[in-house]
């Protein structure tokens, strides 16, 4: 099909799909509202595949958008974004058809989430800045739709108000940044910018780049413009929140390689090296409060977070080898980014669906309570599983190759990068290093201390199993990380193509993602496949070796857990996730600055005796402490200043616009 | 693939799962003999495995198959990077397989099985141990890389086998001050993932003091056997590597016959003999550390990684 | 280098193992290794400072096999010194339930075997053969540690 066909069809899908939600009757409208955003992604995937493929011709439809026209087009890279949104997309729609169901969700909504989906498709399509700019807002606006779905709670109206101030800031950064360039480069289409960027001063580009950078940034939750995230994603609905935090976070990624990297580069050096640290502060940062995080989905969306900063790692490297002319190290370097941001976009959507299917079946959210979920929950455990192996960066989970191609391409920047390359590499690698360190320990925690052991609620030790739709939806997303951890060659071909379209892959040999990876130029090799199957036969050595005496011993039998003699244990006894990440919380005590309460009560009448012990220990988002509650005080208080002259007298509001008036008119002449 | 390095790999496989446990019951021998006892033997830990095998195994009530299944994990895991690392051969065929981080990845996953089934008992002390493991592994991850890294630069590449293969070649380098940096942190690092003094007391009884021991109150008969004898083949193992990054001299490559393989394993051996007893004899002298002073000196580790790496970058390129 | 010349200046202090007395009936799958759980039922302390003996560098039981463990589930026999007590009868029954089969109980001292001392007493239930099976004993108020580990190399056959 050709590309006016397939963005005809992407848009009618879309509106059919929003009506048909709005007129279905109640009883049918979880089917098919998830019938609808399936249908949508599915669309996606096949516009991306054939994007991928090439030879898709440009659309121009002049009355759609106003002033500039409708301009879309769609190559490789473009074609990768939307095979990934497309794939979640089919997979949260699958999964909604059961979690509406449930309740959460009501009509409106349901009706946003296939525009939802279309904006994230249309974003990588578009080819001028008016276009990008329109779905861009487009798609801010939807999801702010979506994260109020449960409005009647005040952290969601809150979360609300965050994701609506955050996004319209990053919006403006972005806005201003596209329309310094366009203005400058005299054309606002983008194939016009790219052909012009390099004619542009040296002043001019950094602070296009710096713009949007800022604006993508706070998309895909870099820090210090990360604070929506934690609060939005985690308040809007599992199947939201997945959209939210495996597909719209990549489109901040998207904006910075097809702006920054693509249109405004190759740039100066202090470029990759300012994308770099911005990632690397993002990574340790949001990992860290993952790590100590005690709500499920806000751990989720610190990691989302985390994942964005290695991501940001990944294509500042890149950039910066492009700018030191190492292009073939500098090409892993971009692989990394992509493989991890599709390793990424799996195990997350996989990740908040889990959590979403144990919101839905307990209304819990806090760790602390969870517990015993495993023989409750069996699939929503396993799937859940799966994707904390993906989310801690180990061999057999699907988010290692990504890592393992990051490391690979910091290592081997080294020898030829200058002195600069060479103390920053080695920082990176401990920055990553760390990352995976602590990103394994929040993990465990989720999984270990949510999933196992025994229910700490009546809620938890209550929950039964999600139905089958919902089961569906994750087994999908499981089987996605499955293929993606030992077979990352499935994204070959695409990556062949994607590459060569980007400043640091153009020109040179490619990273071969075979059964055994290798690189060009440098001689590291690995094979996740047959790691699996190593660890598969060591495990099956193993099992053997057990089985030597094995018919002289006394049968098994069950019995109750070692209480050391005092009695049966109870649920109160076991670790809970606070306590659990209590010793991390101590090492990183000056970063994460807990508020600590110890209020010892004695008796009146004996002052050795203790009466009471009170400990109270409570994380706040440090960054947002020191950064933001300033500025918003600040904001308030010019708005009380501002106010005073808001007396309510028509002729003092007359007196202001003749004087706005003037000056206006002074100024212009 | 060489019939050498696979026959090599068969066989520094069967030797570290036949010889792990004897390391570990020399070590006791030599501290036993420094506090002035007649010690066990050093055959001890085989005749506990052998027991343990035969005893009968009790499942705790309400654990999942987490709790069966972390011990397999976590001795496959070990058996895979035994098979690959360069400890008689550097021309193992696992070798391209995986790498550096790829070993310590392998190492990472079977101490988060561990991890996962202390908590899976859903006793205090299971997940009093697991949280404490994973802390002191998450803050070991940055040494180990970046030492690794440290390693790796020379070489331009981070397969375990050529960069030993390479430092045969180049005796030199072993002399560098970033290798002697390098070579310190990676001792700490063995030191804390095996759980050795000063990060972990692997004779205490004491629960509270407890970090691995604690996760495994759990465990018993043949679990309890594969456990016990997996930590040996990681402690083995991870000696064994230490040794031949820094000492490679008499380890076998592709090129060698069944003399190059034999010399090869009682290199080894000696190697790991003479690293164990070392281990062990400093031991005496420590005491364990507070478990929040552990990540002081962790970061000391990660500090000499990085002093490592930036003076090879000095070094090899003045000016 | 304090500790080092100590060491030296010491040398091996374990005093020489006395011949190797005849094996009990206790299971055979426990020979040469026998991991063992200390549990107090209600001693007087006494047998415990013998028990703390048999592990130091003088009697150095561990030669013969015999290593001290945390939990129950790793141990092969547990040690129980001292009468049992009301308030211990039920945890020394969870105890030995704990351990896994094939396992050995060794009632360590008089008190142990017979209440010896503190028969009689109102919290006194019984002996540790009343509550639980016991496969082997340690006669002596309190039995010194060269008394404890003849009983022990019986079972360990070391």
């Amino acid at each position: 099909m050709s590309g006016p066909v397939l963005a005809a069809v992407l848009a009618a899908v879309t509106v059919l799909a929003c009506l048909a939600v709005l007129a279905a009757p109640s009883r049918a409208l979880p089917s098919v509202a998830g019938a609808g955003a399936g249908v949508v992604g599915a669309v996606g995937v096949v516009y991306g595949v054939a994007a991928i493929s090439g030879g898709l011709a440009p659309v121009s439809v002049g009355w759609l958008v106003p002033l500039a026209g409708l301009r879309l087009a769609a190559d490789a890279t473009s074609g990768l974004f939307m095979v990934v949104t497309g794939a979640v997309g089919v997979v949260v729609g699958i999964y909604t058809a059961g979690y509406a169901a449930h309740g959460h969700m009501g009509r409106t909504p349901l009706s946003v989430l296939p525009l939802f989906l279309a904006c994230m498709l249309g974003v990588p399509l578009a080819d001028s800045v008016t276009t990008f700019l329109f779905l861009w807002e487009l798609m801010a606006l939807s999801s702010l739709l979506l994260v109020l779905a449960e409005a009647r709670r005040r952290e969601v109206r809150d979360a609300g108000v965050w994701c609506a101030a955050m996004t319209h800031l990053g919006f403006v950064a972005v806005l201003v940044g596209l329309v310094v360039f366009a203005a400058a480069a005299g054309a606002e289409g983008f194939p016009e910018l790219s052909a012009s960027a390099a004619s542009l001063s040296p002043a001019t580009r950094s602070a296009v780049f710096l713009l949007t950078v800022a604006g993508f940034g706070s998309k895909a939750g870099l820090v210090p413009l990360h604070a929506w995230l934690p609060r939005a994603h985690p308040e809007a609905p599992g199947p939201v929140s997945a959209l939210m935090s495996a597909a719209m976070v990549n489109l901040g990624i998207y904006g910075i390689l097809r702006v920054d990297v693509t249109l405004l580069g190759p740039g100066p050096r202090w470029w990759g090296l300012a994308l770099l640290a911005a990632g690397a502060v993002t990574a340790v940062y949001g990992v860290l409060q993952a790590a100590v995080a005690t709500d499920l989905k806000r751990l989720l969306a610190y990691s989302t977070s985390e994942n964005m900063g290695l991501i940001c790692v990944a294509l500042g490297t890149a950039m910066l080898l492009t700018a030191s002319g190492i292009p073939a190290v500098a090409a892993v370097a971009m692989t990394a980014a992509l493989v991890h941001l599709v390793g990424h976009a799996a195990f997350k959507s996989l990740g908040f669906l889990a959590a979403g299917a144990v919101a839905a079946a307990t209304g819990l959210r806090d760790l602390d309570a969870f517990g015993g979920l495993a023989p409750r929950m069996p699939t929503t455990t396993a799937a859940f599983g799966i994707a904390a192996l993906g989310a801690s960066g180990l061999p057999l989970g699907c988010g290692f190759v990504g890592e393992w191609l990051l490391l690979q391409s910091l290592v081997h920047a080294l020898p030829a990068g200058g002195t600069m390359v060479a103390l920053v590499m080695p920082l990176t690698v401990g920055v990553v290093a760390l990352t995976t360190g602590l990103g394994t320990a929040a993990m465990v925690k989720a999984f270990g201390v949510g999933f196992l052991a025994r229910p700490r609620s009546a809620e938890a030790e209550r929950a039964s199993e999600v139905g089958r739709a919902m089961a569906v939806g994750m087994g999908l997303a499981a089987l996605a990380c499955g293929v993606l951890a030992v077979a990352p060659a499935v994204l070959a071909p695409a990556l062949s193509r994607v590459l060569p379209e980007l400043p640091a892959g153009a020109g040179t040999p490619q990273p071969r993602l075979g059964a055994l990876l290798r690189l060009p130029g440098v001689g590291g090799s690995m094979s996740p496949a047959l790691l699996a199957l190593g660890v598969a036969a060591g495990v099956l050595l193993a099992f053997g070796a057990t089985q030597w005496r094995a018919r002289r011993r006394p049968a098994p039998r069950t019995a109750e857990l070692w209480a050391c003699g005092g009695g049966a244990l109870t649920a109160r006894m076991q670790y809970t996730a606070t306590s659990f990440a209590e010793p991390l919380q101590r090492v990183f005590d000056g970063v994460l600055r807990p508020d600590v309460e110890l209020a010892v009560t004695h008796y009146s009448q004996a002052p050795y005796l203790v009466a009471k012990v009170t400990y109270r220990s409570r994380l706040r988002d440090t960054v947002e402490t020191s950064l933001y509650t300033p500025v918003i005080r600040a904001v308030a208080a010019a708005a009380r200043i501002a106010r005073r002259a808001h007396m309510g007298s028509i002729h003092a509001y007359l007196a202001y616009g003749a004087a706005g008036l003037i000056v206006a008119l002074l100024v212009a002449r | 693939m060489s019939a050498a390095g696979a026959a090599g790999m068969v066989l520094q496989v069967a030797a570290t799962a036949a010889g792990a446990p004897l390391v570990v019951g020399g070590m006791r021998q030599v501290r036993a003999r420094l506090e002035g006892r007649a010690g066990a033997g050093w055959a001890q830990p085989w005749r506990d495995l052998r027991k343990q095998l035969g005893k009968q195994r009790i499942d705790p009530a309400g654990t999942t198959v987490v709790f069966a299944a972390a011990p397999f994990l976590l001795a496959g895991t070990s058996l895979l990077i035994a098979a690959i690392v360069p400890a008689v051969t550097t021309a193992s065929p696992l070798d391209p397989v995986g790498d550096l981080f790829a070993v310590v990845g392998l190492l990472l996953v079977g101490t988060v099985a561990l991890t996962l089934a202390g908590i899976d008992t859903g006793t205090a002390f299971g997940g009093m141990g697991a949280s404490r493991e994973v802390t002191i592994a998450a803050l070991v991850e940055p040494t180990v890389l970046v030492a690794g890294f440290a390693l790796s630069v020379p070489v331009h590449s981070s397969n375990l086998g050529e960069i030993v293969a390479a430092t045969v070649g180049d005796p030199g380098r072993v002399a560098s001050p970033a290798a002697m940096l390098a070579f310190a942190a990676l001792a700490v690092v063995v030191v804390a993932e095996t759980g050795r003094l000063p990060v972990d007391n692997p004779a205490t009884h004491l629960e509270l003091t407890m970090v691995h021991e604690a996760m495994i109150l759990e465990y018993t008969g043949p679990r309890l056997a594969l456990i016990e004898w997996a930590a040996a083949v990681r402690l083995t193992v991870l000696l064994a590597l230490l040794a031949n990054l820094f000492v490679p001299w008499g380890v076998a490559d592709a090129g060698s016959g069944t003399v190059g393989l034999l010399v090869g394993l009682l290199a080894v051996a000696g190697k790991v003999l003479v690293f164990a007893v070392v281990l062990a004899g400093v031991e005496v002298f420590l005491a364990k550390l507070r478990l929040f002073r552990v990540p002081e000196l962790l970061a000391g580790s990660f500090l000499l990684g990085l002093l490592a790496v930036t003076t090879s970058y000095f070094l090899a390129a003045p000016g | 280098m304090g500790l080092f010349a100590a060491i030296r200046r010491v040398g091996r202090i374990a005093e020489p193992a006395p011949p190797r007395p005849e094996s009990s009936a206790a299971p055979t799958l426990v020979r040469g290794s026998l991991q063992l759980r200390h549990v107090d039922a209600g001693s007087c302390n006494g047998c415990e400072i013998e028990l703390g003996g048999c592990f130091s560098p003088v009697y150095d039981a561990e030669r013969y096999g015999a290593r001290l463990v945390a939990s129950p589930r790793h141990a092969d026999g547990l040690l129980v010194t001292g009468v049992v007590t009301r308030n211990m009868a039920q945890a020394l029954r969870d105890t030995v339930e704990a351990t896994p089969q094939p396992r050995v109980v060794i009632a360590v001292g008089d008190c142990a075997r017979n209440c010896g001392e503190f028969a009689g007493g109102y919290g006194v239930l019984g002996p540790v053969s009343d509550v639980v099976a016991v496969d082997a004993e340690v006669p002596g108020c309190q039995p010194t540690p060269t008394e404890i580990i003849h009983v022990l190399r019986q079972v360990t056959g070391r």
